[in-house]
């Protein structure tokens, strides 16, 4: 079994084993928010989602900065394979955030600020697949990625301050406040260590298919060279 | 148990989503990993030391 492999099943075990956990947790262990009601609960699921969109993006601002540097497709191929599961995982969070604003704000969506952010968010992943597909040649559609991967960052830190910075409906920051109780921190923590998790393993199956497409490729040259 | 529907109508979307995803990635990885097979199998014979 090759170190590749050995991430791989490691990863899968611990995110089926925290995503357990966190499902227990979420349904059984945390208590009932007196005010939202359980409604409240998705709030451990909005949380986890719209971490993996921010992470997603940061991975893809490392993975562009490197390509542009040093000129490997390996970092091309890290940046485009979490753009791939940013761009799930951002829709997934403004759908999630979506439900939970119909009971609690009364409407499905609104122009507040984290909101519209997160929605701007979705539409830089959007740019960054667009320039790829668009470029005449695949390596200056990598090179056009890689700065919207970078550009694009800039979103990141609005978001995360969004609720500090401007004053909206959304909650404020909860959890380094001490807004929240033990046992909802907790369920938050867990959720977001099941989410984190699965996004690498995610990552890790999109790094290696794109590496055999790769090797698919560099076969089928030698094959027609013969 | 005021508003549970949408507290399973988010839960089953998340998990809908995640499981399609995991689908699709064995599948084509599964796909991917043929296809290198077979295309190593072509390529030895075709090698022109290769009598078979």
């Amino acid at each position: 079994m090759n170190t590749n492999n050995i991430l791989r099943n490691g990863l899968l075990i611990l995110s089926f084993v925290l995503m357990t956990v966190s499902l227990y947790l979420v349904f059984v262990f945390v208590p009932t928010e007196r005010e939202m009601g359980i409604v409240q609960r998705i709030f451990y699921l909005m949380v986890p989602t719209g971490w993996l969109a921010l992470l997603s993006f940061v991975i893809i601002f490392i993975g562009s900065i490197l390509y542009l540097v040093k000129r490997a497709r390996k970092w091309d191929i890290l940046a485009m394979s979490s753009a791939e599961i940013g761009i799930v995982f951002t829709t997934l969070a403004l759908i999630v955030g979506s439900i939970w604003a119909r009971p609690i704000w009364g409407v499905w969506w609104t122009w507040e600020p984290r909101l519209t952010a997160t929605l701007v968010l979705w539409f830089i992943y959007l740019a960054y697949f667009m320039v790829r597909s668009l470029a005449t040649d695949p390596e200056r559609g990598a090179r056009y990625s890689a700065i919207v991967g970078i550009i694009g960052l800039v979103d990141i830190p609005i978001i995360a301050l969004s609720t500090t910075l401007w004053r909206g409906i959304h909650p404020g920051p909860v959890i380094f406040s001490g807004g929240l109780a033990p046992p909802m921190l907790l369920t938050l923590m867990v959720s977001l260590a099941a989410f984190t998790s699965f996004y690498f393993l995610l990552l890790q199956y999109k790094v290696s298919a794109k590496n055999d497409e790769s090797l698919i490729n560099t076969l089928r040259e030698s094959i027609k060279s013969r | 148990m005021e508003n549970a529907a949408y507290l399973f109508t988010a839960y089953a979307i998340v998990w809908a989503v995640v499981f399609g995803f995991i689908l699709v990635l064995f599948n084509r990885q599964k796909k991917l990993r043929q296809e290198i097979s077979s295309l190593k199998e072509l390529l030895q014979e075709i090698q022109p030391g290769n009598k078979s």
